[in-house]
């Protein structure tokens, strides 16, 4: 392992840029940390950390000058990887047929600073979704092949954080190409480094840094691990699949509806929910047309429209069929877990619902 | 187009500020578009030449406030084969709904001189109070490019492109923070019908709710969070009543904090 000192951190994001990444990282706006470019470590949210609660989030300056002091924000890495709207092709009309025009597909290197282990673990689920298969999302995958990783382990966790409980942190194990552990203590502010791929050596051997000592290793390893030990939330996952495919008519579907807005906050912020739609415009002429992709959410009336009405017509039925593909019917899709708990979901929904404590609920009532 | 013979288009106005028909006429741009693709025969707000129906496609501004109004209606109905309610007024009575929670008499008493001389209902209702309405387009005032949407649509013989959800999925699209997450700023966005991509919010302004409620309000869990946040009962039947105040959602949601 390595160390680069902070006074050294501006060096890795002007190497980046060299190798001509477009570096994206956390930049307070608004009351919030939101993803956005940073052209130096002055963009970052120097001294800041984040207090959240089931839909409450709150920024507050911290005792320290630390970098990254802060979890996850309103925003993930999807907004980058597959973007809220974007054109797919258009058409011009040609006699009695009609010339479709591709898309340009943008080529930018993104570079991404502070990507949590849970946020990573969201991205290789959305890997799976846009590029396993026979059917590849080609634009997310230019994009995804020619992203620079560097994860942010955590050292505290969010009040609404369950990564624990999912299996996804706090520490990135694999998928980076340069992982870093933020430690200021006793007046000196470092990052441990580690590299996970050729890319992140490369990038490394460009700027300043030398070798980790034993006792530095040892205080990331303890910050991590006092992370670990302090989550926000919990979630029991033992045989979650079958608890919630077993009680798909708990009176606990129906209280949650009387709370939920069915406003579709939860889906729009969550790191691995990837459901689009497809949205075709013409001109007045009709001569021209366009196809547009928009992210959508399992919580409107239209997303399960057919023929004839929507199936899902109640609340009741959005909110658990959110639920149940999470954290059951995921797995059988997918492979996996479809809930890294990042805690976004319970920050980010207006009324507070807690997917934890919705767990929790049905799991007590049905012992 | 070009061989057929251009669709008609006429613009009518009932209890009503102007300002969706205007909305109408702000589309500079898109207006020489519109006029090249349809013939406006009858939009007294544009031009005073008057083309005889019936109309392909009526625009209807406006609520339903006087007995001679409620009579109008049907004739338009009848000369009209697409009918579009446009506004908060014609879809839903307007802010001059308001008047439907109170005793107008007594307003009418206390307001003019010689009460004689009025003529109104005791009510401000919504056009499909009174005949069938073909389509509804929301908002205080309707976003004009929602407006040539749905001309644009008719034309194309195509479903328009407006959605019927929250206003918080285009908050989120445009990657705003929220402000009721945020800030702790009471917002109706949750319940209320997108249209205006988020105007409000993206200003750091809860949202007010002009395209009124969206599928499936749930007025009754925002109202809570209201309480919760120490909103007094009078604010939130103040909420819920503005420009959409009676539009059903809105109206009950008002009407079971009142006293
Ligand atoms: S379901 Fe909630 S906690 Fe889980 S990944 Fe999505 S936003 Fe995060
Ligand atoms: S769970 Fe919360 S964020 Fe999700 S749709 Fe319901 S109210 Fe909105
Ligand atoms: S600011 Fe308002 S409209 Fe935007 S997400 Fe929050 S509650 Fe919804
Ligand atoms: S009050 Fe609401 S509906 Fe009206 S413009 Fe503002 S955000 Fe849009």
């Amino acid at each position: 392992m390595k160390i680069l000192i902070r006074s050294n951190f501006d060096l890795l994001l002007e190497a980046l840029r060299k190798n001509n990444y477009k570096t994206i990282g956390p930049t307070v706006r608004d009351g919030a940390i939101v993803y956005d470019e940073i052209n130096s470590t002055s963009d970052l949210p120097i001294g800041w950390t984040d207090k959240q609660d089931a839909g409450n989030y709150r920024l507050e300056k911290r005792n320290d000058d630390a970098l990254f002091g802060y979890v996850v924000g309103p925003q993930s890495w999807k907004k980058f990887l597959n973007p809220p709207v974007y054109k797919l092709w258009q058409a011009d009309k040609r006699g009695h047929n009609f010339e479709i025009i591709p898309e340009k597909i943008e080529e930018t290197k993104y570079a991404f600073i502070g990507v949590r282990p849970c946020e990573l673990n969201a991205i290789f689920i959305q890997d799976k979704v846009f590029t396993s298969g026979e059917y590849v999302n080609k634009n997310y995958k230019l994009r995804r092949d020619n992203a620079f990783i560097v994860a942010v382990n955590c050292v505290e966790s969010g009040g609404t954080c369950f990564c624990v409980s999912m299996n996804t942190g706090p520490k990135a194990e694999k998928g980076f190409d340069i992982s870093l552990t933020e430690i200021v203590k006793d007046g000196h502010h470092n990052f441990l480094i580690e590299t996970g791929s050729e890319k992140g050596e490369k990038i490394l051997s460009e700027i300043p840094h030398r070798t980790a000592v034993q006792n530095e290793i040892d205080s990331g390893n303890e910050l991590i691990n006092n992370a670990a030990a302090t989550m926000g939330r919990v979630l029991d996952t033992s045989n979650i699949k079958n608890l919630l495919l077993n009680n798909l008519d708990h009176p606990q579907w129906d209280k949650v509806a009387e709370r939920c807005l069915s406003c579709a906050n939860c889906t729009m912020v969550c790191p691995t929910c990837f459901c689009t739609t497809i949205e075709d415009t013409t001109d007045l002429t009709g001569e021209h047309a366009e196809r547009w992709q928009k992210w959508d959410s399992c919580f409107t009336i239209d997303f399960s429209y057919i023929h004839g009405g929507s199936i899902r017509n109640s609340v009741k039925s959005r909110y658990r069929q959110w639920m149940t593909h999470k954290l059951a019917t995921w797995h059988d899709q997918f492979g996996s877990s479809g809930c890294v708990g990042c805690g976004r979901c319970i920050t980010w929904c207006p009324v507070g619902i807690d997917i934890t404590e919705e767990v929790r609920a049905i799991k007590e009532s049905s012992k | 187009m070009a061989s057929k013979e251009k669709p008609k288009l006429a613009v009518w106005k009932f209890a009503s500020c102007d300002g969706c028909q205007l909305s109408l006429l702000d589309c500079e741009d898109e207006l020489l578009s519109v006029a090249g693709a349809i013939e406006i025969a009858n939009f007294p707000e544009a031009s005073r030449a008057v083309v005889k129906g019936p109309y392909d496609i009526s625009l209807v501004e406006g609520s339903i406030t006087t007995p001679h109004d409620a009579e109008r209606i049907h004739k338009i109905r009848r000369q009209s084969k697409f009918l579009i309610t446009i506004g908060a007024c014609a879809t839903a009575g307007g802010i001059q709904a308001l008047k439907n929670f109170k005793d107008v008499k007594e307003f009418i008493r206390l307001v003019y001189a010689n009460p004689s001389y009025i003529e109104t209902l005791n009510t401000s209702t919504p056009i499909s109070n009174h005949i069938h309405v073909d389509y509804e387009l929301h908002g205080c005032p309707v976003n004009k490019y929602q407006l040539i949407e749905i001309i644009n649509a008719f034309l194309n013989n195509r479903k328009p492109n407006i959605a019927p959800h929250s206003v918080c999925i285009d908050c989120k699209l445009k990657g705003n923070v929220c402000i009721t997450v945020a800030h702790g700023t009471a917002c109706l966005g949750p319940v209320t019908h997108t249209g205006c991509n988020a105007l409000c919010p993206s200003y750091n302004r809860g949202c007010f709710g002009c395209y009124g409620p969206k599928e499936t309000p749930n007025t009754g869990s925002l109202a809570d969070w209201m309480s919760k946040h120490g909103f007094r009962e009078e604010e939130i039947v103040r909420s819920f009543r503005g420009f959409n105040a009676f539009a059903e959602a809105f109206r009950k949601e008002s009407e079971s904090h009142e006293k």
